[in-house]
């Protein structure tokens, strides 16, 4: 680093004339031109660019008001200069701009950026207060890119990020947020500004139902879209299976009629060509997702009542989708191998019905039980790990931290690809693809990893656990005043949302279990909620037969989407983030879109 | 009738006569004609007691004849109406007319300040059972003192009165601290201490003696269980109602009133 300046002491600084200004200017040419001996040229042109930011901060003085048009201007000058120079150059213009940012205002703040996981951004820098959010975004960039050399920026498009200091959110601009926390000491000592990167695309919010698809003789107890998005199997009360087609909105020809009793849960394999469905008996039925045709010829049996949960083996652990586990009332947990359709471990140890099982990336199970206790398995044995303890009712449901990326497997929603690409790769790329994925999502909380469970209870809290390492919870989460029924993840880890027949949603973040907000809009218990894939809108669908859509950056209702006739038994975002498809109590299925 | 069992001794050293089995089919064989005679012949009350009973086993045989007549495999269950998806099915769910009702009639109940409790009327103890007179003095011929007879609370910093003047006398042998508490919806009992006794319906006597009935309702400490209000506050002490005699059994089974 070329050199830094600490302003000592706080208070107002004068404003500075047009000579201390050039002065500044030769300063920092001559600067450049010492460290880089060979690069003179290139310190010439330094000369000229500064010389034209010179002029815009000439004009940003004149119209104090307007910030924009200047800002746009000084904006994409500093994205121009960033990207063309070798990172050596860009960090010495950062370093630059700052200065020149600093004498021209009036205060500023010394701050150190740094990622959630505690990895520093580069080292202090000096902001003025009058930055922005978009000033704090492109320097972000610059020194993530800094950090991380120019091989690791991909695309070359910046990514946004949304910044916190001591968990709050900075919403507008530095001044707005010390404006809002008046009592705090401000200049004294280096400020950390957490950057928490956002999802690159922009999910477009569904609006309008598309399609009203009858076709169920009974009320749709359950809904997946596939992990690539691109088909949609639902089970019902009438003991069918049946597979959507997307692009026309009609249901297949084929249709999965071997159970005997009301489908009660479905799940698609992790590489997207099969589904596996369970019924009231305590069946498992496998069917191919493409044709709509049952795999093989039998129902797996083996358990003796219903089943409450099914679960598939990552992708990244086995390529081939081999292994499922499915939880029962009876009390016990099955894991079966759907190639040889045999049981391959069974694990007892619960006293009272499974009404949830995940499994979890590192390959342990985690299955919550109504006798208050989630237990963590080891599935290459089949041997008990630990019993989680502390909800006084039943545990009624369970959310992984990693749930989306094990669920979309090595599909990657934001990059546009060929539908039929993954098709073509065998196992072991699938498997590779979707490791890498796994990875970043799991190096999210630690530099080492580690996954973060939910666990939603019928004594109206929630319980937040790091299930590999502790028997003890990291947060309880209390607040809701009736049951809850279900709990997701965002899909980029960062807040937790809980729906509760209290009507009612609330928002946690899932770092520390801290409450953020209450979503209120629906009239009867909310049943089930789905996220979008950039994790800014949440939809959930509720008893009272309308499914709401939530801006989760302003934390208000976005869109409210009746239609349906009845309740709403089940809902899903499609992981591309194109459609939501929800189904329920009045036996259609609806698909909305934009 | 034998009053041991020499019958069943010749029966197993001997056996029976040769024609036994078939004079014991013959036996049965004329029974329908002898059920009929009788059915016919009897005459006033004793054809009406027999007229009910001989219903009563045509009914069970003509049930146990359909469950024979039925096939042995599975037939094809009707799938029932109804379907819920997984997260319901444990759940009993009202139907909508009754919650409107059920709302009506809870709002008249708080108004009458008749409270829901499992064991609502309970035999009230009387004094001469719970009371022994315990006679004073130097010819013995106060007998203004009384000893409990049936188990009680008394808090932890309980202190006895002087023995002088001290009117109940509640003997330690009798002093209770810990009730079996069962939870009704998850059917669980759990061994918790008691913090006090609420109210004994026999007599506001009896709750300030902490005398413990059947029916009386205690206040226990429920921190082990774990439960949260509403405002995240820890509960730490609720009601329960006693469903046993404590002072047969020798322990205080109750139920937690949720």
């Amino acid at each position: 680093m070329a050199f830094r300046f600490r302003i000592p002491n706080i208070g107002f600084r004068k404003r500075m004339s047009w000579s201390d200004f050039t002065v500044a200017c030769i300063v920092g040419v001559l600067a450049g031109i010492y460290t880089f001996k060979p690069g003179l040229q290139q310190a010439k042109d330094e000369i000229e660019r500064r010389e034209a930011l010179k002029e815009i901060q000439a004009r940003r003085k004149a119209e104090m008001e307007q910030d924009r048009p200047t800002q746009t201007a000084w904006l994409s000058l500093f994205k121009r200069i960033v990207k063309n120079s070798n990172t050596r150059y860009s960090l010495l213009w950062l370093t630059g701009g700052l200065l020149f940012c600093l004498y021209a205002s009036d205060k500023a703040v010394l701050s150190q950026f740094q990622l959630e996981n505690g990895t520093l951004l580069g080292g202090p820098v000096e902001i003025p207060l009058t930055v922005n959010l978009r000033q704090l975004n492109s320097i972000t960039n610059g020194l993530a890119q800094v950090q991380e050399g120019a091989a690791a920026v991909d695309n070359n498009e910046p990514v946004p990020y949304s910044f916190y200091i001591d968990e709050i959110e900075i919403k507008e601009s530095l001044e707005k947020y010390f404006e809002e926390q008046a009592n705090k000491q401000m200049f004294e000592k280096t400020l950390n500004i957490v950057c928490v990167p956002k999802a690159r695309f922009q999910v477009i919010p569904v609006e309008r139902c598309t399609a009203t698809i009858e076709g169920h003789l009974e009320a749709i107890t359950v809904l997946q879209f596939s992990p690539n998005g691109k088909l949609l199997a639902s089970g019902s009360g009438d003991t069918t299976v049946r597979f959507w087609d997307l692009n026309t909105q009609t249901p297949f020809d084929e249709y999965g009629k071997a159970h005997r009793h009301w489908i009660l849960c479905l799940s698609w394999a992790p590489n997207g060509k099969m589904v596996a469905s369970s019924c009231k008996q305590g069946l498992i039925g496998l069917w191919i997702g493409a044709t709509g045709k049952q795999h093989g010829t039998k129902l797996l049996s083996g358990h003796r009542q219903w089943i409450n949960s099914l679960s598939w083996q990552p992708l990244h652990l086995n390529g081939s989708c081999r292994l499922l586990a499915s939880g029962s009332k009876d009390t016990t947990i099955k894991i079966w191998d759907t190639h040889l359709f045999k049981t391959v471990f069974t694990l007892s140890g619960h006293t009272a019905s499974v009404t949830c099982v995940k499994w979890g990336g590192q390959n342990l199970l985690y299955s919550a039980s109504q006798d208050r206790t989630i237990k963590v398995w080891r599935t290459t044995d089949g041997v008990l790990c630990r019993t989680l303890e502390g909800h006084a009712h039943w545990v009624n449901t369970l959310a992984l931290s990693t749930d989306y990326v094990i669920r979309t497997g090595a599909y990657e929603p934001s990059k546009e690809r060929a539908s039929d690409e993954y098709d073509h790769l065998d196992e072991s790329t699938l498997q590779t693809l979707a490791s890498e994925r796994y990875e970043k999502v799991y190096k999210l909380f630690d530099t080492n990893g580690g996954e973060r469970l939910v666990s939603g209870s019928d004594d109206f809290t929630l319980y937040l656990w790091k299930p590999e390492t502790d028997k003890k919870p990291l947060a309880r989460m209390t607040g809701h005043q009736q049951l809850i029924n279900d709990v997701k993840f965002s899909p980029d880890t960062r807040l937790l949302a809980s729906a509760s027949f209290d009507k009612s949603i609330k928002l946690w973040s899932s770092r520390t279990g801290a409450f953020l907000s209450t979503l209120r809009g629906h009239v009867q218990a909310v049943y089930q909620i789905a996220w979008s894939a950039d994790s800014r809108l949440l939809v959930s669908g509720s008893a009272d037969s309308t499914l709401k859509v939530w801006n989760i950056e302003k934390r208000c209702l976005l869109f409210d989407l009746p239609g349906h006739a009845d309740e709403i038994y089940a809902v899903d975002y499609s992981p591309d983030g194109q459609k939501v498809a929800s189904g329920g109590k009045d036996k259609v299925l609806k698909l909305w879109r934009r | 009738m034998p009053q041991n069992e020499h019958i069943e001794l010749h029966r197993k050293r001997h056996g029976r006569r040769f024609d036994h089995y078939e004079k014991q089919k013959k036996k049965e064989g004329r029974l329908p004609h002898i059920l009929s005679k009788k059915a016919q012949t009897l005459r006033g009350i004793k054809a009406k007691l027999y007229n009910k009973r001989r219903q009563n086993e045509k009914i069970q045989m003509k049930k146990t004849i359909k469950s024979h007549e039925e096939k042995e495999t599975k037939q094809r269950q009707e799938v029932p109406e109804g379907a819920l998806p997984a997260y319901l099915l444990d759940r009993e769910k009202q139907s909508r007319a009754k919650i409107l009702s059920n709302t009506i009639k809870q709002k008249r109940k708080e108004k009458a300040g008749k409270w829901d409790v499992p064991i609502p009327k309970v035999k009230a103890v009387s004094e001469a059972e719970v009371f022994r007179v315990v006679q004073s003095g130097k010819r013995r011929k106060k007998a203004w003192k009384r000893l409990v007879t049936k188990p009680c609370f008394v808090g932890e910093g309980f202190t006895r009165k002087p023995p002088k003047y001290e009117r109940f006398i509640r003997p330690m042998a009798l002093r209770f601290t810990k009730a079996h508490v069962t939870h009704p919806e998850l059917k669980a009992t759990f061994q918790l201490p008691i913090i006090g006794v609420k109210k004994n319906p026999s007599s506001p006597l009896y709750t300030s003696l902490g005398v413990i009935t059947k029916g009386t309702v205690l206040e226990v400490n429920v921190s082990e269980l774990g439960m949260v209000t509403q405002g995240g506050k820890v509960v730490w002490g609720k009601y329960a109602q006693v469903t046993n005699h404590p002072e047969n059994d020798g322990c205080i089974n109750a139920v937690l009133l949720v």
